[in-house]
């Protein structure tokens, strides 16, 4: 499905992905988790096209890459990101629509679709005519995955979907998130620093730190078998606070 | 390129639009007499736009441009056909580097350049050094000279002439005269000086009118130091072919206004409040018994064509800047180098003090409307540029982003995203433009193109406040009104998702 093969970046002089390869096949959901700064939305970004590698090539079902291709591949992808990026002067629909009216496509598809996709991320329908402004932090990033998910593309990329909700909402996101990828059955990229929503949604995870990838593997893996102390070091931080919560309430 | 290409070629047209209008004024028989701006050259290029008339030929009088430099030029760039000066100021100022030493001289120096001079009207309208009659009677003074016995008179004297090198200092060396209460300040405010006392002896116009009316007198230049400054018309030689019977008229006035004539005729416009065209016409069928069918415009008809001048310098200006200013602003978003060029070179055009930039236009573009266009348009700009800029450099990374990748294309992103979240900032912008071009057009009267400043230029001319506010406070109004109107824009063009307050946001997911 998607193919990463020696791509870096740099931000300056600071290298912030060094030559990475990953391999992500369809269908499944890869989380991509790391500390602030280990380069893993540097990664999602230039998945996206949004940044061009410095070298390496990335390669998206077979097709590689490149400025003159990225317009029509990011058709066929996804993006989601912390806050949702919804366009403020435009209403959830036309937020939700605009990449499809710009195609011209079939107006009674485009309503149909819009209906499907409200019912999917359970939106009420009289949202759709409200503005971003005019909705809360969790119904705004249904709509943002509404319009990720618009042109029915093969990849959907998510950086830190649900960072800026409070967690009760966050917890309830996730469950339905989780729904709608194993109903969708498409191949999810999510980046997170939240250990326990990367086990909760992601069949691999990728560990991250300083622009290289640690350790690619399921979860017990990580946590079973760590390849450096590192890995041990970032599951257990994350880990103990919940431990002592166990531990409050025997 | 295609962009920079298009808006060339956008740029050309504009150009040309602007040129085009002086071209055809120049095909038609008509003829352009233009003034400076004061009394005395206003009246008489009224008597010049009366005589033109006289032959049936559509005769125009661009009054009150702003100083001797503008006039020059226009006259030998065909702008006007005719102007009143001084042979004074011809070989002190305009040519002093030919040294001319003689009236033969001057007039083949003007034939060269296509130019005639006529005859002197008649009067000598030079510096003179003036005090109250009364004062000199009493102290015994009819010469400049007389001065040096008296060394406890307090001197007060126009800017221009302290500093002249052919004014006070020249003056002082000249007739050695003792004095060392001596101080600069605005001519017509000397004249109370001397009303009030507070001043003794002052430098007059030989003809101004307030020589009779604060009961002054001037005093013999003795030692014949100042120049002669007699008045004559200047016109374009190509007059004589194009209509010889306004050539001829003109002649009709060389020796026949004397020194206490015009002194008299500046009186009736400066103290009472007199149409100069009226007191023209009146020499004119006094002196060569000419019925001059001349029209006063009343105060509402002047207002009119004063709103109608300046809408037309605001509107054309304005409408320019807005569609060169948007495009340039995004361009400078869009690329940062080229960005930084444009906006450099609009702030260095915004510095240019505005009647610079309205002299530098005439060369280019003549007198009268278009340059002052031009103008209004260059200093229109940079508000517009930056603001656009602005505008869309604070659209947050998140959502440009977004759309992105969502794969719409550049063009796209602007139209449907980048331009709407930009509103706000880029008609603030274009209000901005729109208040200072409003107040600058103002200065648009001083190369004539007319507009609230006529009004404002002849009220300080003849020292009436009155006169002044008419063109002021219409000029304030319009600026309200302009910016009033683009309120009424943002309020339709705004988006609505734009307009709420995010505190409306209701809580539940």
């Amino acid at each position: 499905m998607l193919v990463i093969s020696q791509v870096s970046k740099l931000y300056g002089d600071a290298p912030a992905l060094a030559p990475t390869d990953l391999q992500v096949p369809g269908g499944e959901t890869l989380v991509l988790i790391g500390p602030s700064g280990c380069g893993k939305s540097t990664l999602l970004r230039l998945i996206a096209g949004l940044i061009q590698p410095d070298s390496g090539t990335i390669t998206f079902e077979g097709t590689e890459l490149s400025p003159e291709n990225i317009l029509q591949i990011r058709q066929r992808i996804g993006y989601v990101i912390q806050e949702g990026g919804l366009f403020p002067h435009l209403t959830v629909r036309d937020n939700v629509t605009v990449m499809a009216r710009y195609l011209r496509r079939d107006v009674s598809w485009i309503d149909s679709r819009l209906i499907e996709l409200a019912q999917l991320t359970r939106l009420p329908e009289e949202m759709m005519n409200r503005f971003p402004a005019e909705l809360s932090g969790g119904q705004r990033q249904r709509v943002s995955l509404m319009r990720a998910l618009m042109l029915d593309p093969d990849l959907l990329l998510l950086d830190e979907p649900l960072g800026a909700l409070d967690p009760m909402i966050r917890f309830q996101l996730q469950q339905e998130l989780k729904t709608i990828f194993a109903q969708l059955g498409k191949t999810v990229i999510m980046v997170t620093h939240d250990i326990a929503e990367a086990a909760f949604f992601g069949h691999t995870l990728v560990l991250m730190r300083d622009g290289r990838i640690v350790q690619t593997g399921p979860f017990k893996e990580l946590a079973q078998t760590p390849a450096e102390p590192f890995v041990e070091e970032f599951i257990t931080a994350q880990r103990e606070p919940m431990a002592q919560l166990v531990e409050a309430l025997r | 390129m295609k962009v920079k290409q298009r808006i060339g070629v956008v740029l050309l047209g504009f150009c040309t639009l602007l040129v085009h209008p002086v071209v055809i004024a120049e095909e038609a028989v008509s003829i352009t007499v233009g003034s400076k701006g004061f009394t005395e050259s206003v009246i008489l290029g009224e008597m010049l736009r009366h005589l033109a008339g006289q032959t049936g030929i559509e005769a125009q009088h661009q009054r009150q441009l702003g100083g001797t430099r503008v006039l020059w030029n226009a006259l030998l760039s065909g702008e006007i056909d005719a102007y009143p000066e001084y042979t004074g100021t011809l070989l002190q100022e305009i040519l002093v580097n030919e040294n001319l030493q003689t009236e033969i001289e001057l007039k083949q120096a003007l034939a060269k350049r296509g130019l005639r001079m006529l005859p002197p009207l008649g009067f000598n309208n030079t510096y003179a050094i003036g005090m109250k009659a009364e004062l000199a009677e009493r102290l015994k003074l009819h010469t400049i000279s007389d001065l040096k016995n008296h060394p406890e008179l307090v001197l007060g004297f126009g800017n221009e002439f302290m500093d002249r090198a052919d004014g006070w200092p020249g003056l002082q060396q000249g007739y050695q005269l003792p004095q060392q209460n001596v101080r600069g300040l605005d001519h017509d405010l000397a004249y109370r000086g001397i009303e009030s006392g507070t001043l003794h002896v002052t430098d007059l116009y030989a003809t101004d009118a307030e020589i009779a009316y604060y009961k002054l007198r001037a005093l013999e230049d003795d030692l014949n130091y100042f120049p002669v400054y007699n008045a004559v018309i200047l016109y374009r030689a190509d007059v004589e072919q194009r209509a010889p019977e306004v050539a001829a008229m003109f002649k009709r006035l060389a020796g026949r206004i004397d020194a206490p004539t015009m002194s008299r005729m500046n009186a009736q416009v400066k103290l009472n409040g007199e149409a100069e065209s009226a007191v023209a016409a009146g020499f004119l069928k006094q002196a060569l018994n000419l019925d001059v069918d001349y029209q006063i415009q009343t105060a509402w008809q002047r207002f009119w064509q004063h709103t109608g001048e300046h809408l037309v310098l605001v509107g054309i200006s304005l409408s320019a800047a807005i569609l060169f200013a948007v495009p340039l602003g995004i361009l400078a978003a869009r690329r940062e180098h080229l960005g930084q060029i444009v906006l450099g070179v609009a702030s260095i055009i915004q510095t240019i003090p505005s009647l610079a930039l309205f002299v530098f236009m005439i060369p280019l573009l003549g007198i009268g409307g278009p340059p002052a266009i031009m103008a209004l348009f260059l200093y229109s700009l940079l508000p517009i540029i930056r603001n656009t800029y602005a505008g869309l450099k604070d659209i947050p990374p998140a959502i440009v982003e977004s759309a992105q990748a969502l794969g719409l294309p550049s063009r796209a992103r602007l139209r449907i995203v980048e331009l709407p979240l930009a509103t706000r900032a880029i008609l603030a912008g274009i209000k901005t433009s729109a208040v200072i071009n409003v107040g600058t057009a103002t200065l648009a009267a001083l190369i004539g193109a007319g507009g609230y400043g006529q009004p404002i230029l002849t009220g300080i001319r003849l020292d009436d406040i009155g006169l002044i506010l008419q063109g002021a406070i219409p000029a304030a109004v319009l600026a309200l009104l302009v910016q009033g109107l683009f309120e009424l824009i943002e309020r339709g063009l705004l988006p609505k998702g734009l307009r709420i307050q995010t505190s409306e946001v209701k809580s539940a997911s």
